[in-house]
C-alpha cells in the first residue's frame, strides 16, 4: 500500500497500539533543556528510577540564560537555580550536558542538526513546541510536556495519537527578497494559527525543495504555529550534503547503509493525505505580522485589515488584539516605526541567517533611534560567526552581537523588550508579552529585520535587492 | 478528576486563541516544582504590572461575580508553547474542567496528563453556555465524564463530548501513563531488541 513519509516513519516506531487509545511510540532521540526538565527529574526520583536510557537524551541550557558575560554565575536567583538543577540531574543520571560554557551549547534546535543528533527516519521529541524543527531532515520530531519528558526518560516511549496528514505543496519561483521565513508566514496567515491542528504537515514543491536545510528548518520550526503537531520534509541531496561529516553522523559503511534507508524516505506518488493545500511561491511577498498570534501577517505592502474585513465572530479577538499592538484597522505596514530589532532564536539564528542580515548591512548603520540585538543560536554559530567576519560588520554597523541562547524571543532572561515598544523580531511568536510585559512584536525574515534596523522601520526588502534570478539569499551576501 | 461527574459555576473567558503565554508568563517558569503556579495563572491579564496589589477590575478572574470549578473558553484555547505548567496553573487555581470549541493538541495531551479534562463542545454549544452565564453568573454547568455528557443547568440543553478510552479510564480510576509505560517495560525491551 502508498505510503507517506509520515507513515514509512511512524510504523516504524509504534511498539503497541492500545485498544481505544493512543499508541505506544518508541523515541530515537530526546532533547532536554532546563526550564521543562527538573519536575520530570523530581517524577523519576520520587518513584526511585533512573534515565532508561540516558545516551539516548542530550542537554542543554538555552531558554534562562543571560546572553552577556556567560562565563560569570548567572545573576538572576531562579534561573541560576534551574541551569544547576539541570547539571545536576544530568550528572545524577548520566546525561549528556552541554551547559553554559561547553562549545557545543545553544538553542536546543540548532545544536541537534548542527551537531548531527537530529538524522532522518527517527522519532524525536523535547518539552518544546518548535521541536518541529527537526522535522525538515525527514524525522517525526514534535513537542511535549513535562509529564511526557518524564515518560521518554523513564520509558524511551510516548503514547500518542496518530495525527491526521496534510500535504503543503509550494511551487515555482520565490521573488527577490523572499526567504524561507516568507513562507512559513504566508502560509500560517493563509490557513490561521489554528489551521493545521490536529495534524502533522509535510512540506512538498519545487520551491521547498530548492531551499537549503537551514531554510528548510525555518519552515518547518513554526508548522506549531499553525496548530501542527509537527512538520517534515522528505531528506534528498541537500539533506544529506548537510550531514555528512557532522560530529555524531555516522562514517564509512555505516554512512552508505544509512544513506541507503534515507533515500527510502518519501511520500509514494499516490500516498493519500487528509488534506492538501497548494501555493504558488511567486505569490508570496515579504510578510510582516500586525497582530498577536502568527497567523495575523500581511505582505510587506499590505495593510492591517480594515473592520469591514474581519468577519462578525472575530471581531472582538481583533481588536483586542490591535490595541495591545497599538494600531489601528486598515493602516499601512510600511513606514511602522520600531523601536528593537532581535536576530536570533531557533527560527532564525543559524550561520545563514547571520550571514544573510550580515551581507544586507555590510557597510551601512543602524538607524539611531533603535537597537539591534543579534543573539546567534549556538557557540558553534557564533564561532562561525567571528571566523568569517561577520562579527564586525555588526560591530561597524551598530549591532550587539550576544551570547547563544532563546533571548528576547521569550525574555525569560534580561532580554526583554520594554513595555509599549516595538519590535522587529525574527523568532516565530508574538504574542502578548511574549518578549516582555507589554512589548509589541513584529514577526518578519532576517532581511525584513535587517532593512528595518538600517532604516528605523517597517520597509520592503525587494526595493534593495537587485533583480536576479539566483536565491535572494546569494545576491544579497554578495551585495 | 477524581470524580465521574460535578455541577459548578464557570468562569466565562470569552477569548480566542488563549496562549499558553498568557495562561502563564515565561517569567513564571523558573520553579522547580509543580507547585504554586495558579497564583500567576492569566497574570498580565489580571493584574496592570507585576505588583499583584492592582487587579485589573475587568479581568473574568477579578470579578466577584464568577467562579467555579470550570473555565469555559473560545476556540484554540491552549495554543503556542509546549509548557504545561499551563495545565499546573489552570489546575492549581482550582478548576478541574476546561471547556472550548477547539483546543491546542499539546495543551490537551498536557492537561489530560495532570487530570484536567479538556472538553470540546461544538461552536453552538460553548456559546449557549456564555449566553447562560451573561444571563445569569450562577448558572451551573454539569460534566459527566462517565456519560461523556456536558448540560447547561438552567436551560436543560446538554450535549456528548469526545474522549479516548484509554484516557476515560486513566481518568476515572486516577491511573497515569507513566505507570502504564512501566508495566510494558518488557515489551519495550523487547523491541529495542528487534530494532534496527
Ligand atoms: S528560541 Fe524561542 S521558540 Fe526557540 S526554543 Fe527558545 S524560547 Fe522556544
Amino acid at each position: 500500500m502508498a505510503k507517506t513519509l509520515f507513515d514509512k516513519i511512524w510504523d516504524r516506531h509504534v511498539i503497541k497500539q492500545i485498544d481505544g487509545g493512543p499508541s505506544v511510540l518508541y523515541i530515537d532521540e530526546h532533547f532536554i533543556h532546563e526550564v521543562t526538565s527538573p519536575q520530570a527529574f523530581a517524577g523519576l526520583n520520587k518513584r526511585g528510577i533512573k534515565v532508561f536510557r540516558p545516551k539516548q537524551t542530550v542537554a542543554t541550557a538555552d531558554h534562562n540564560v543571560p546572553t552577556l558575560n556567560q562565563h560569570l554565575p548567572i545573576k538572576e536567583e531562579l534561573s541560576r537555580r534551574q541551569v544547576e538543577a539541570l547539571k545536576k540531574n544530568c550528572a545524577e543520571h548520566g546525561v549528556e550536558l552541554y551547559g553554559l560554557g561547553h562549545p557545543f551549547q545553544g538553542i536546543v534546535h540548532v545544536i541537534g542538526p548542527e551537531l548531527g543528533i537530529t538524522q532522518p527516519g527517527i522519532t524525536i521529541v523535547c518539552g518544546d513546541s518548535h521541536t518541529s524543527t527537526h522535522g525538515a531532515f525527514g524525522a517525526i520530531a514534535f513537542g511535549i510536556g513535562t509529564s511526557e519528558v518524564e515518560m521518554v526518560l523513564a520509558t524511551q516511549c510516548v503514547l500518542q495519537t496518530r495525527p491526521k496528514l496534510m500535504r503543503i505543496n509550494v511551487d515555482g519561483e520565490l521573488q527577490n527578497g523572499v526567504v524561507s521565513k516568507d513562507i512559513i508566514l504566508y502560509i500560517i496567515s493563509q490557513i490561521s494559527a489554528s489551521g493545521a491542528t490536529g495534524y502533522f504537515v509535510e512540506y512538498a514543491g519545487s520551491a521547498i525543495r530548492s531551499l537549503s536545510m537551514e531554510a528548510r528548518m525555518t519552515i518547518c520550526n513554526m508548522s506549531i504555529e499553525m496548530g501542527a503537531r509537527g512538520g517534515m520534509i522528505a531528506p534528498d541531496e541537500t539533506t544529506f550534503n548537510y550531514l555528512r561529516g557532522r560530529k555524531f553522523v555516522p562514517q564509512g559503511a555505516e554512512w552508505e547503509k544509512k544513506l541507503a534507508e534515507w533515500k527510502q524516505l518519501y511520500s509514494d506518488g499516490d500516498a493519500i493525505f487528509d488534506k492538501e493545500i497548494f501555493i504558488n511561491a511567486a505569490d508570496i511577498e515579504p510578510m510582516i505580522t500586525y497582530g498577536t498570534n502568527p497567523g495575523m501577517g500581511v505582505g510587506v505592502s499590505g495593510h492591517v485589515p480594515s473592520l469591514g474585513e474581519i468577519n462578525e465572530k472575530e471581531k472582538a479577538s481583533f481588536e483586542k488584539s490591535l490595541n495591545y499592538m497599538g494600531l489601528q484597522p486598515g493602516v499601512n505596514m510600511k513606514g511602522k516605526k520600531v523601536d528593537y530589532v532581535f536576530i536570533g532564536s531557533c527560527t532564525n539564528s543559524r550561520i545563514e541567517d547571520l550571514r544573510m542580515v550580515a551581507g544586507f548591512v555590510k557597510g551601512k548603520k543602524k538607524a539611531n533611534d533603535v537597537q539591534v540585538w543579534v543573539v546567534p543560536g549556538s557557540k558553534q554559530v557564533e564561532k562561525q560567526a567571528i571566523e568569517e567576519g561577520i562579527d564586525k560588520i555588526f560591530e561597524e554597523a551598530g549591532f550587539q552581537l550576544r551570547q547563544p541562547g532563546c533571548s528576547a524571543c521569550l525574555g525569560m532572561n534580561e532580554d526583554k523588550i520594554p513595555a509599549g515598544k516595538y519590535c522587529i523580531s525574527t523568532s516565530n511568536r508574538n504574542f502578548e508579552g511574549r518578549q516582555g510585559p507589554s512589548a509589541r512584536t513584529f514577526l518578519a525574515s532576517p532581511l525584513t529585520a535587517a532593512l528595518a534596523a538600517i532604516t528605523g522601520e517597517v520597509g520592503d526588502v525587494r526595493e534593495y535587492v537587485k533583480p536576479s534570478r539566483d536565491k535572494a539569499q546569494e545576491v544579497l551576501s554578495e551585495n | 478528576m477524581g470524580t465521574v461527574g460535578f455541577r459548578s459555576t464557570v468562569v466565562p473567558l470569552n477569548i480566542e486563541n488563549v496562549d499558553t503565554d498568557q495562561i502563564i508568563p515565561a517569567r513564571f517558569l523558573k520553579a522547580t516544582s509543580r507547585e504554586g503556579f495558579g497564583k500567576n495563572l492569566f497574570r498580565d491579564w489580571r493584574y496592570s504590572n507585576d505588583d499583584e496589589k492592582q487587579p485589573k477590575p475587568d479581568f473574568v478572574l477579578n470579578e466577584p461575580a464568577y467562579s467555579g470549578r470550570i473555565l469555559v473558553a473560545a476556540k484554540n484555547f491552549g495554543c503556542g508553547s509546549s509548557r504545561e505548567h499551563a495545565a499546573w496553573a489552570i489546575k492549581d487555581a482550582g478548576f478541574d474542567v476546561v471547556v472550548s470549541s477547539f483546543f491546542a493538541d499539546i495543551f490537551k495531551n498536557n492537561a489530560l496528563n495532570n487530570f484536567l479534562l479538556p472538553v470540546q463542545v461544538s461552536e453552538d454549544f460553548l456559546k449557549k453556555i456564555f449566553e447562560a452565564v451573561q444571563r445569569d453568573a450562577k448558572a451551573e454547568v454539569e460534566i459527566n465524564l462517565e456519560e461523556q455528557n456536558i448540560k447547561i443547568i438552567p436551560t436543560g440543553e446538554q450535549e456528548a463530548f469526545e474522549i479516548n478510552a484509554y484516557k476515560k479510564t486513566c481518568l476515572l480510576n486516577g491511573y497515569d501513563d507513566i505507570d502504564y509505560l512501566l508495566s510494558i517495560k518488557p515489551e519495550i525491551e523487547e523491541f529495542e531488541h528487534h530494532y534496527e
